[in-house]
């Protein structure tokens, strides 16, 4: 499955988004503000770059995908269930008892999932470990990493960033989700992030910045990391937490909490409205 | 018990370089150590399946979980206080949680592993990594065990950590002598005490056993090298039939075999167990055998404590 339309990815955006309000509203629980922002992102990957089989998940030459900021699972399970691995039915047990739909992604629970993942900073090794089996086994296969931007204060984040710059790995390819807002408030005042991009760049990798929104800079943005040889790439997406839900929008008090009955029947009604102009 | 000596983190370099030949999907990963890990025997071989990923322990252990959700076996070695310590929380969360097919074999634990000092000294080890469930725990004692348990390892699927020394201790066991994970090997048959042991203090207690035995005093070892799963039926067993429990291991004795010996007796058979270990306290600097000694795990002091 390839979708190349911007629009048709746009409505799929949106239909995840739904899936997040739903499935928090539905646990009372959860993280709406960063899987809000990073829907867009993952529609263009699930959609229109990764190389997946919802038939097959585990098909060995798959590409995969760590989300190693495990606690925007509601969007993996919304895009899941979009892109067929999961029944929507499935979204209702999320975070409940008898699910398989954990607060945090486990890949023995879920077909589609590649990695387990929660605590953060570790995606992006794990990611390197695949990588460099692609690259051993000269099996070709692609690995994308979403990190959030709080969650590169983790060191081990940038021990990764070494490796992935030590082995070359151009079949990586990290993106952040830089919607600069974490629990205790703006990303510059808990721990400046500033020149970002200089970071990474210090890092060995080739950086892209593209507003994370805009579906057709995601597409063209994985295209040139896909052409890129001999480094990694990283795709700093800005982005805006709570995207999608104007009273969830830059506001860090959504990072970690549910709507109310209001509160979800405004998300749903603002959500079903975008998707008639899209 | 022979004169030869080897450290079983050697027979862990040998057994690895040895084991890459026919195993192709076994991978190495090492943190700027392999020349002390001695991962550097199967690096020399097969380069292209060896990573050293610098000192960055939590990035490695990370790493080795994504080769192995791609099916490989990695090992991924670096001395035990930067694995089960430093990298606690990529071992629970991103190896045992998704109970992924890495083997970790620390080496240099314990106070053996002498002039280093307290801040490489890893002691608790045994209690952080048994803690951890999918984990299977274990401790060679000599050179034969270990080979066999290296192999034994990559047949058996799931996380492992493997307790590996620096010190070099006798060759206990001939070849011919069998190893099952979840089973002890117990030496001799003396009613007086068992003497419960782990890794480099399974040597000591049988050089103790043979002092004792010229007066008179029989003893037992039961060789505990694999931690969990455990062998309780030889633990009660023992207790059983023998008028004394003492565990010794180069290891806080608080979380490590003499707690798990506790555990097991506690429930099934309860009974006194001798617990000689590092007492809730750091270690120091030194050479190995005078720390052995300083910290009551040698042969003298296993000796001692039997005839109190």
């Amino acid at each position: 499955m390839k979708i190349e339309n911007p629009e048709e990815l746009k409505k799929i955006a949106n239909k995840i988004r739904i899936h997040i309000i739903d499935q928090v509203y539905e646990a009372q629980s959860g993280h709406p503000g960063g899987s809000l922002s990073c829907a867009d992102i993952m529609t263009v990957l699930y959609f229109n770059q990764m190389n997946i089989h919802e038939k097959e998940p585990e098909a060995p030459l798959r590409d995969r995908f760590v989300l190693s900021k495990g606690h925007c699972s509601p969007a993996l399970y919304g895009t899941l269930v979009e892109r067929g691995f999961l029944e929507e039915e499935q979204l209702k047990t999320f975070r409940k008892i008898d699910g398989n739909l954990q607060g945090h992604p486990d890949k023995n629970k879920v077909p589609g999932v590649d990695m387990t993942t929660g605590s953060l900073g570790q995606g992006l090794s794990v990611a390197n470990g695949m990588a460099l089996n692609s690259k051993l086994e000269h099996d070709g296969y692609r690995v994308y990493c979403l990190l959030g931007d709080g969650e590169i204060e983790e060191g081990q984040v940038w021990e990764a960033a070494m490796t992935a710059h030590k082995y070359k790995l151009d079949n990586l390819c990290a993106i952040i989700d830089y919607n600069h807002l974490q629990i205790d408030g703006d990303i510059e005042t808990v721990k400046a992030l500033d020149n970002l991009e200089g970071k990474w760049k210090s890092f060995g990798f080739h950086v892209l910045t593209v507003d994370g929104h805009d579906i057709q800079s995601l597409i063209d943005a994985f295209t040139t990391a896909k052409l890129t040889k001999e480094k990694p790439t990283v795709i700093i997406a800005k982005t805006v937490k709570g995207k999608g839900v104007s009273f969830m929008e830059n506001k860090a008090g959504w990072h970690g909490k549910a709507p109310n009955k209001e509160e979800y029947e405004k998300a749903i009604k603002e959500l079903k409205g975008g998707m008639e102009k899209c | 018990m022979l004169e030869k000596k080897i450290a079983t983190r050697q027979s862990y370099g040998e057994a690895l370089a040895s084991l890459g030949e026919k195993r192709k999907d076994i991978v190495v990963l090492d943190a700027d150590l392999s020349s002390a890990t001695k991962t550097n025997l199967f690096a020399e071989k097969f380069p292209e399946r060896f990573f050293d990923i610098g000192i960055a322990e939590q990035d490695m252990l990370g790493t080795a979980a994504g080769f192995a959700t791609c099916g490989k076996i990695p090992f991924a070695s670096t001395f035990a206080v930067f694995a089960a310590g430093r990298a606690y929380d990529q071992i629970r969360n991103s190896i045992c949680y998704p109970n992924l097919n890495v083997k970790i074999c620390a080496t240099h634990y314990g106070v053996n592993i002498g002039e280093d000092g307290a801040t490489h000294q890893m002691l608790e080890d045994i209690g952080m990594m048994r803690a951890l469930p999918n984990m299977t725990v274990l401790c060679p004692s000599d050179d034969t065990q270990t080979k066999w348990m290296i192999e034994e390892i990559c047949n058996r699927k799931g996380p492992a950590y493997v307790r590996l020394a620096r010190m070099e201790t006798p060759v206990i066991y001939d070849t011919n002598q069998t190893f099952q994970i979840g089973k002890a090997v117990q030496i001799g048959e003396g009613a007086d005490a068992t003497i419960i042991a782990t890794g480099v203090t399974v040597a000591e207690a049988i050089k103790a056993k043979e002092q004792l035995a010229k007066e008179g005093i029989l003893v037992r070892v039961l060789d505990m090298y694999s931690l969990k799963p455990v062998d309780k039926e030889a633990i009660i067993r023992c207790a059983k039939e023998t008028k004394r429990i003492i565990t010794v291991e180069d290891h806080q004795i608080a979380g490590g075999l003499g707690s798990i010996v506790c555990e097991v007796l506690a429930e099934e058979y309860p009974c006194k167990v001798e617990r000689m270990g590092i007492n809730d306290c750091f270690g120091k600097s030194g050479k190995p055998e005078e720390l052995m000694h300083a910290f009551g795990i040698d042969a003298e002091a296993i000796y001692q404590k039997i005839k109190e």
